[in-house]
């Protein structure tokens, strides 16, 4: 899981504060990583000595800190969400953050990037085939091998089917229109993480 | 090698006004002998449509699709026929044999529909059963074999004769994983002799094994695969960023 572009991806939809980044970070991966606020602001020290985001605050990381994305942060994320994760095999998990992501992310088209990330998976597929194909035909192992990754591999595309079928039957807010900014979370109230499940 | 199927800015339209449904728009797509082209895409995407305009089943609304460089539209319906006979070979899901007649006779009928004697067809029909390992089914009729035996001698018929180009409807939908895996390698073996084949599909298994693979969407193609790698690099996992 990559911090730095959760935290870029939620920057995107404007300036914010570390706290808050944290509390949305929390709320939108369904808590299920639990991040804590020193590590949101030492990788938002990291991004800001990348030029990848800027703050409007006078030195020290305190929560008096207001963060904005730079235009390089933007270019960054945005390649970040069309790049395959690892070359082989890419972890699943990854994929569904990804395309999770990209629904926050104000102008980036998830038809798009869930094509981009079909093509590569088929290729991939292609390469195991042609991996069997050109074996010799009782190399059993090789057979086996190749089995596993073509089966994990077509469910990935098929997950990614099925993701771009149900995302043209309901189809997420642009998080840059005015209905989204509405339905948006609160300013940021710290709570409990057992509040925040209730 | 050279195309043996080209669609060329090809355009349906169905129905008129408030009904009008357009299938397929500007598709180009050239097929080359011995290449084996995969299009995939969701339902409504166009995909059937594009097969049956290639396989001249049916009429673009604009644009060209040519066979062995001939243009089909251009001929009388008897003769179009004629030409899809010799020129062109179908695989169905489903497929498609005639129940009363046995695998060799369905895998001939084309050839006597074109006035081939039955003296010279049935070597013709027998080579390409045994090319697709069924010879010993010859005689049976269809209820008699099974799925996977049923697809390879609907192949056998598709390949038959001096065929240039093979249309196939998810030919493996009907079978299991492992029939389906011989069906693939035996489309992949016909092609490899020379014919163009293009097979409409959603099965990424079936994908894998083509050359192309290309992404319909409303009508248009919005992707296609690049030329794979090696398989060399496979085994060993590459960096991770």
């Amino acid at each position: 899981m990559s911090v730095r572009h959760a935290l870029l991806a939620l920057l995107s939809e404007g300036p914010k504060y570390g706290l808050q980044l944290q509390q949305e970070f929390e709320e939108r991966t369904g808590e299920v990583w639990p991040l804590n606020v020193g590590q949101v602001y030492i990788t938002l020290q990291r991004l800001e000595r990348a030029g990848l985001v800027e703050s409007d605050g006078q030195g020290g990381a305190g929560p008096q800190k207001k963060f904005t994305i730079t235009q390089a942060g933007g270019a960054e994320l945005e390649g970040w969400l069309r790049t395959p994760a690892g070359d082989v095999p890419p972890p699943r998990d990854e994929l569904v953050i990804k395309v999770l992501i990209s629904l926050r992310v104000p102008g980036a088209d998830v038809h798009d990037i869930v094509q981009a990330h079909r093509r590569h998976v088929i290729e991939l597929m292609q390469r195991y085939w042609h991996l069997k194909a050109e074996a010799a035909e009782d190399d059993v192992g090789l057979g086996l091998i190749a089995d596993a990754e073509l089966f994990r591999l077509e469910g990935i595309a098929r997950w990614l089917d099925a993701a771009d079928t149900r995302l043209r039957l309901h189809p997420a807010p642009d998080p840059a229109s005015p209905a989204a900014a509405a339905a948006a979370p609160a300013p940021p109230v710290r709570r409990s993480r057992t509040e925040a499940r209730r | 090698m050279t195309v043996a199927l080209e669609l060329r800015a090809v355009s349906k339209v169905y129905g008129t006004g408030a009904a009008e449904v357009h299938a397929l728009r500007g598709v180009s797509l050239s097929v080359s002998g011995g290449e084996l082209v995969a299009v995939m895409g969701p339902s409504g995407s166009g995909k059937s449509t594009l097969l049956t305009i290639a396989g001249s089943l049916e009429e673009p609304t604009s644009g060209q699709v040519l066979v062995a460089g001939t243009d089909l539209s251009g001929a009388s319906l008897n003769d179009q026929a004629k030409l899809r006979r010799r020129l062109i070979g179908y695989v169905f899901q489903d497929f498609n044999l005639l129940a009363g007649l046995t695998a060799v006779e369905n895998v001939t009928l084309p050839l006597e529909l074109d006035g081939v004697g039955a003296k010279t067809a049935r070597p013709a029909g027998m080579k390409a059963l045994g090319e697709l390992g069924v010879a010993e089914q010859a005689d049976r009729f269809p209820d008699e074999l099974s799925g996977g035996e049923r697809q390879r001698v609907a192949i056998a018929r598709a390949v038959m004769g001096d065929r240039q180009v093979l249309l196939a409807d998810e030919p493996t939908g009907a079978l299991d994983s492992v029939n389906g895996e011989a069906v693939m390698r035996l489309l992949r073996a016909a092609c490899q002799r020379g014919v163009a084949g293009l097979v409409v599909t959603h099965d990424p298994q079936l994908a894998a094994c083509t050359d192309r693979v290309v992404f319909l969407r409303d009508g248009q193609i919005i992707d296609q695969t690049r030329t794979p790698l090696g398989p060399e690099s496979l085994l060993t996992p590459g960096p991770r960023p």
